[in-house]
């Protein structure tokens, strides 16, 4: 295992933000720490780096005790949200930075920076003030400042958070591109379960200070541990007791399954590709599906129609306990 | 606004410069020939450089200190900072001639036992400037550390950087324009200051007298060419200073 986090807890006065949380990441692995703003996920990280110190707990890097090391000995990679470039340094100076502090020879650095620079795609901008180039671009020689000391771990708190959809999506791409290349033990922080389940090797979920489950973007999205996982990695809507993915709500004309509710179409939405169609079931249920325009078409499908609603075979669901329904995020 | 600024500072300051050229150069001429305030010029760039040197070093600090960290009496220390700015330079001088006069002085007595004379000598005379200027440098640098934030700094320690090296590759940088103004404002506060020197020195003719103290000491003994000129040497040097950090900072740096 790269980084072990044992029993790990850090409170800000009274606001507790991580709570006996145990995460085993292993090495050449991309993670994702998924889960809700201010649900500590953040500060994990930041423990990690060691940016933040945990009131208990260890930390264990590369089977090295971390957990009393200052950051600057840990030999980890940190990629801020913000970028934090280094506003009065070139590209190139950026990059080379961390060469610098360690003494390497002039020849070496900058054989190294160039190096990296080809890795990131900005060659022919190192000379180059971060200010003259856009988030993408900033963000991408923040990575590569934060790999040219060669870290054990690479660490990325909400990377892509400050860029726009379209950069974003590119990004991601990109990283994973980039991770299948260098190979060195990667976690990323994300609010965004897209990123997380397109992106990662490996999934933790975190909410409220706690690790809600840990497993592959597969395990998670098939085998939920829990409402909180189920609703958190993507839509859901309540049937029958149940959290199901509104996609594997079957729906029927007539009534072909026994278990099938009835009920009527009460809205339709139309998201590019997708319907969303809501029904409101004989019994006071409101249940969302989703399906494609064809398949609403082909149901012939309007607002009043008579419908019944079932759960795919076969397709995972929670059981949503009785004391309260969670809302669809 | 333009003719507050007009009626308040331009005009009065151009009657100081015909004042001084009224005959031509033979005002600017004579008091430079004067051996006295050729000295007392010289000891003005002294103490105003030796002031400027300390609170910059000083400036910089306390700046990182009230900024960067956190501590009980944090507010206590930023009002006192500003203090110098509200108390009267007369009071300052006294204040420093209770500390470190020579004779009845709280420490003075002890330092001149060991051959260091504060108060009606030069260190004394650092002191006071220093003191009156101390705010300048602070108040410079304060907004521009909350504005940069510690992101960049974070970052170069994530990347192996000791709190020295993090200081000088990126926080001095990061806030270079502002100590730059900060000092010429120092500067120019310093090499004016009257009232705290005044005290302090004990204005000795070819010895503790400043500039600023010849110009009041020829305004009263009817020189007014003499005193008029050595203003005008006093001014120029104050707006020559300003005029070249605006020339030379780049745009869109406070």
């Amino acid at each position: 295992m790269s980084i072990e986090v044992k029993n790990v807890s850090k409170s800000f006065g009274d606001f507790v933000a991580l709570e006996d949380v145990n995460v085993s990441i292993g090495s050449g692995q991309l993670t994702a720490l998924l889960g809700p703003s201010g649900g500590g996920k953040s500060t994990l990280l930041r423990i990690i780096a060691g940016l933040e110190s945990a009131d208990s707990g260890s930390i264990t890097i590369e089977g090295r005790e971390a957990t009393s090391l200052p950051p600057q000995k840990r030999n980890v990679g940190f990629v801020f949200q913000h970028y934090a470039a280094f506003k009065h340094l070139s590209v190139a100076r950026n990059v080379a930075f961390g060469l610098e502090i360690r003494k390497r020879p002039k020849a070496e650095i900058k054989a190294r920076v160039e190096e990296l620079l080809e890795l990131v795609h900005l060659s022919q901008f190192g000379h180059r003030l971060p200010a003259q180039l856009s988030g993408g671009q900033r963000q991408r020689m923040a990575l590569a400042r934060a790999l040219a000391v060669e870290p054990s771990v690479l660490l990325l708190d909400e990377p892509f958070g400050a860029l726009d959809a379209k950069v974003r999506k590119e990004l991601r791409d990109w990283l994973r591109r980039l991770h299948d290349e260098v190979h060195v033990t990667t976690v990323f922080v994300t609010h965004d379960q897209e990123e997380a389940l397109e992106v990662a090797d490996q999934i933790v979920v975190i909410n409220e200070g706690r690790v809600e489950q840990i497993g592959t973007p597969d395990e998670l999205y098939d085998h939920p541990a829990n409402e909180f996982v189920m609703s958190f990695l993507g839509e859901v809507t309540t049937l029958s007791g149940r959290l199901v993915r509104p996609h594997d709500v079957q729906m029927q004309t007539a009534p072909q399954v026994p278990e099938a509710l009835e009920g009527q179409v009460s809205r339709m939405l139309r998201i590019g590709f997708e319907v969303r169609v809501t029904v409101l079931t004989t019994d006071g249920q409101e249940i969302v599906a989703t399906m494609t325009r064809t398949q609403a078409r082909s149901l012939g499908l309007a607002e009043g129609a008579p419908v019944w609603v079932s759960h795919l075979p076969g397709a995972e669901g929670v059981d949503v306990p009785a004391h309260g329904v969670l809302a669809a995020s | 606004m333009v003719g507050y600024l007009f009626l308040l500072v331009a005009w009065p300051v151009s009657l100081v410069v015909t004042k001084a050229f009224a005959d031509g150069t033979t005002g600017i001429r004579a008091i430079l020939e004067d051996p006295d305030v050729v000295h007392a010029l010289q000891l003005t760039v002294v103490v105003a450089l030796c002031a400027v040197v300390i609170n910059t070093v000083f400036g910089v600090g306390m700046s990182l200190l009230l900024v960067r960290q956190e501590f009980p009496g944090k507010r206590a220390l930023s009002a006192l900072v500003d203090l110098p700015l509200s108390v009267s330079p007369i009071v300052v001088g006294l204040a420093l001639v209770l500390v470190y006069g020579g004779r009845n002085g709280w420490f003075g007595p002890t330092l001149e036992e060991h051959g260091l004379r504060v108060i009606f000598a030069t260190p004394g005379m650092v002191l006071a400037t220093a003191f009156v200027a101390l705010p300048l440098v602070i108040r410079e640098v304060v907004p521009v550390l909350h504005e940069i934030g510690t992101d960049q700094e974070v970052a170069a320690r994530s990347l192996g950087a000791n709190s020295w090296q993090i200081f000088w590759r990126i926080t001095l940088p990061a806030i270079k324009w502002a100590v730059v103004y900060g000092v010429v404002l120092s500067l120019a506060r310093s090499l004016g200051e009257f009232g705290a020197v005044k005290v302090v020195s004990g204005n000795v003719l070819g010895e503790t007298r400043t500039a600023t103290l010849v110009v009041e000491e020829k305004y009263l003994n009817f020189d007014q060419q003499g005193a008029y000129a050595t203003a005008f040497l006093l001014a120029m040097v104050s707006v020559a200073c300003i005029v070249i950090v605006s020339l030379v900072r780049p745009r869109g740096h406070r």
